[in-house]
C-alpha cells in the first residue's frame, strides 16, 4: 500500500504544516513516516514520498543519507544508540559501552542474534548531566534512558524482547 | 535564588496552562498585542540588552530591528537544535517550563509581523516535540494561538519540526536549508536571514533560551533586565555543567558569576576532590582555558572569557581534572566534527578527515612528535579558510590543546 493510503490523516496533517508551494518542507517528517515499521526507509517508500512531493528520487535518497537517523538498511527492531561523546565519556560511558557489548556479546554496531537490538555509538545527545545514557531508535520513535547500569539496560533489552518497551 | 528561566524549579507545574496564566503567563503577549505597536515591543528588547544564547551573544533586540519590511510574509524560527556537546539547557527548559518558551516565541512574532512560526528540534528530541506539540493545542484551545488574537487582527499559527540528526543544522542558514527539505548545508553569507531567510523571505531565528527569556522582559521592563548581570552581558544566563564535577546539571546565573562559584559551589567541586585542570566554556568548540586561582575568580560574561582566550558560546561547561589527557580529549572532539562536517567545503572536509588521522595515531601511542607539529598545522591551515563557523570549531580544542598542554603530547608520542 501506498504512504499516503496507509497513512493518509497523518500525511494530510505534515503537509498542512507547509506552505502548499513549498511541500518539499514535508519529506524529513514523511521519512520518519516510512521509517515507522520496518526501521529503514525502502525504494518504494521513497518513490512515493518523491511523488508526494513533487521530488525526484534522487532527492528523497539524498536526504536519507545526509541525516544519521534515517536509515535504508534493516537493523535490530531496536537501535540502542550510547552516547560516547566527550562529557558522557568524562562520567564513563566508554566503559558501560564495552561492557554492555561484552555482555552481549557482540561489537559496536552489531545486532543480537535474535534481531531485537543493535548497538550503536553516536555523539551527544543532550543529556551530558545523566550519563551514562542512550536512546533507542525503534518502532515507537525514540526514547530517552538515563543515569543507566548494565544491569538495567539487560533489564530493559529483556523487556524489548517481550515487546515492551 | 528565585529564577527567571528555569522558574519551575521554583514554582510546581509550571507545564501546566492554569499554573503558568495564575503566574503571570501570557499577560505579556496579550499586552503586546493589544497595547503595543511591533517596533515598541522590539524596543523593549533592545533596550534590556539581550544578547542571542545559541552561541554567538548577538543582541537579539537588534536583530530583530533588521527584519526587511518591504518584503512578505515573514517567519520565526526557534533553534532547538541543541547538539553541542556539553549542552543541554534548552531540553530542561521546553520539558519544564514551555510555556515561558512559547510565549516568547509568539512575542517575537508579534514584534517582526510573523503569523507563522516554526520550532526545529533535533531529531533526537522526538518525546520533546510531542510534549509541544500538546502544549501549542492547548494554547490554540485557550485563545493564544490562532485567527485574531485578543480580538485584535493578528494571528499566529506555530508548528514542530524535527531534524534527523545533524549538528551541522544548529548553524542557522543550514537549519534553514533543513527545514526547506534540503540537506541541511550552510549558505554562502551574506545575505543573512532577516532579509533573506526561509523560503527566501525574511526571517528571524534564535535559541530556545533567547526566546524564554522575553516574556520577563516585556513584564518587568528593560530597566529590570539590564540591573542584572554585567555592563557587556545583561540578565542571567543558563549555564550547562558537565564532565568531573560532583553534581553536574544547568545552573541559571546572573551574567558576572565566576567559574569558581559555578564549580565549586553549584557544581559542588570536582570528584575525589582532584584539581582542576582546564575549562571548555562552550562544548566540543571550545578552547581549551589553563585553570589557575585568576581564572576561578574571573567573572563570566562574553567579554571576559575571551580575556582567557576562549569564547562563552552557549555557556556549556565540560570541567577536565588532572586525570584528563588532552590528546584523548581532542581524539574525542575531532571524532565529532569529523562525523558532523557538512562536506560542503573542502577545508572543513578534507581538514576534519586528516586530523582525525593524525589524533588516532597520536591517541593511540602510534605518533611521533613530528605528526603533533603537523597536527598543529593542518588546523593553523584551516583556520579563516571554511564557510561555517563548524569547521572553525574544529580546531579550537586541538590548536589550544597543543600549544597550552605541550607536555600531554609529549608523554603520547613518547608512551
Ligand atoms: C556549527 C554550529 C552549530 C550551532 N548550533 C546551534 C544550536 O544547536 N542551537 C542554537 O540555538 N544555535 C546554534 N548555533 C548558532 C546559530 O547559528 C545562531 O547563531 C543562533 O541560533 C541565533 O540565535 P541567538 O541569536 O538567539 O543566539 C550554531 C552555530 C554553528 C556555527
Ligand atoms: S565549514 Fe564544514 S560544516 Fe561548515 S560548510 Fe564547510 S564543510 Fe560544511
Ligand atoms: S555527551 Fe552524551 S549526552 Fe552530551
Amino acid at each position: 500500500m501506498s504512504l499516503e493510503k496507509k497513512y493518509s490523516k497523518e500525511v494530510k496533517q505534515i503537509l498542512a504544516k507547509y506552505p502548499p508551494e513549498h511541500k518539499r518542507s514535508a519529506v524529513m517528517p514523511l521519512l520518519y513516516l516510512a521509517q515507522r515499521e520496518e526501521g529503514y526507509v525502502n525504494k518504494v517508500a521513497m518513490k512515493d514520498i518523491a511523488r508526494i512531493l513533487d521530488i525526484t528520487e534522487t532527492d528523497v535518497a539524498s536526504i536519507v543519507g545526509f541525516y544519521t537517523l534515517y536509515h535504508d538498511k534493516k537493523a535490530g527492531k531496536y537501535r540502542m544508540q550510547v552516547c560516547a561523546d566527550l562529557p558522557c565519556a568524562l562520567r564513563g560511558a566508554d566503559e558501560f559501552l564495552d561492557n554492555l557489548c561484552g555482555n552481549l556479546g557482540i561489537k559496536v554496531g552489531e545486532t543480537t542474534e535474535d534481531g531485537v537490538v543493535t548497538v550503536e555509538a553516536v555523539m551527544c545527545l543532550a543529556a551530558c548531566d545523566r550519563a551514562p545514557m542512550f536512546q533507542t531508535q525503534g518502532p515507537d520513535g525514540i526514547k530517552y534512558h538515563e543515569y543507566m547500569t548494565v544491569d538495567r539496560t539487560m533489564e530493559l533489552i529483556e523487556a524489548l524482547k517481550g515487546g515492551k518497551e | 535564588m528565585t529564577h527567571i528561566l528555569l522558574r519551575h524549579r521554583d514554582i510546581p507545574d509550571m507545564d501546566k496552562l492554569n499554573v503558568y496564566k495564575k503566574n503571570g503567563g501570557f499577560a505579556a503577549f496579550k499586552n503586546a498585542v493589544t497595547k503595543m505597536k511591533p517596533n515598541e515591543v522590539t524596543d523593549v528588547v533592545k533596550n534590556s540588552g539581550l544578547r542571542g544564547r545559541g552561541g554567538a551573544g548577538f543582541p537579539t533586540g537588534m536583530k530583530w530591528s533588521f527584519i526587511d519590511n518591504k518584503n512578505w510574509p515573514h517567519y520565526v524560527v526557534a533553534n532547538a537544535d541543541e547538539s553541542e556537546p556539553g549542552t543541554f539547557k534548552d531540553r530542561e527548559i521546553m520539558e519544564n517550563n514551555p510555556f515561558q518558551f512559547l510565549e516568547g516565541l509568539a512575542i517575537a512574532s508579534y514584534a517582526v509581523g510573523a503569523n507563522v512560526a516554526y520550532i526545529y528540534l533535533r531529531g533526537e528530541f522526538w518525546q520533546v516535540a510531542a510534549w509541544l506539540d500538546e502544549k501549542i493545542a492547548e494554547m490554540e484551545e485557550a485563545g493564544y494561538l490562532g485567527d485574531n488574537l485578543f480580538g485584535k487582527d493578528y494571528s499566529l499559527k506555530i508548528y514542530t519540526h524535527l531534524g534527523a540528526g545533524a549538528y551541522i543544522c544548529g548553524e542557522e542558514t543550514a537549519l534553514l536549508e533543513s527545514l526547506e527539505g534540503k540537506r541541511g548545508q550552510p549558505r554562502v553569507r551574506p545575505p543573512f536571514p532577516p532579509s533573506y531567510g526561509l523560503y527566501g523571505k525574511p526571517t528571524i531565528i534564535n535559541n530556545v533560551e533567547t526566546f524564554t527569556n522575553v516574556p520577563m522582559i516585556l513584564a518587568n521592563g528593560a530597566d529590570w533586565y539590564k540591573s542584572m548581570g554585567t555592563a557587556d552581558s545583561a540578565g542571567v544566563k543558563i549555564f550547562s555543567l558537565s564532565g568531573r564535577v560532583r553534581k553536574p546539571g544547568n545552573y541559571e546565573l546572573p551574567f558576572g558569576a565566576t567559574f569558581r562559584q559555578l564549580i565549586y559551589e553549584h557544581g559542588m567541586g570536582i570528584q575525589d576532590g582532584r584539581p582542576i585542570k582546564a575549562i571548555m566554556p562552550a562544548g566540543a568548540s571550545s578552547s581549551l582555558i589553563v585553570v589557575d586561582e585568576k581564572v576561578l575568580d574571573t567573572p563570566i560574561d562574553y567579554a571576559a572569557v575571551r580575556t582567557l582566550g576562549a569564547d562563552l558560546g552557549s555557556a556549556s561547561v565540560i570541567v577536565l581534572d588532572d586525570t584528563v589527557n588532552m590528546d584523548w580529549v581532542i581524539n574525542k572532539t575531532i571524532h565529532f566534527f569529523k562525523h558532523e562536517s557538512c562536506g560542503k567545503c573542502t577545508t572543513c572536509r578534507e581538514g576534519n578527515h586528516w586530523m582525525r588521522n593524525l589524533t588516532d595515531r597520536i591517541h593511540h601511542g602510534k605518533g611521533s612528535s613530528e605528526d603533533v607539529k603537523l597536527l598543529l598545522n593542518v588546523a593553523k591551515q584551516m583556520q579563516g579558510k571554511c564557510l561555517c563557523a563548524l569547521g572553525e570549531f574544529s580546531t579550537m580544542a586541538v590548536v589550544t590543546g597543543i600549544e597550552r598542554f605541550p607536555e600531554d603530547f609529549k608523554k603520547a608520542v613518547k608512551a
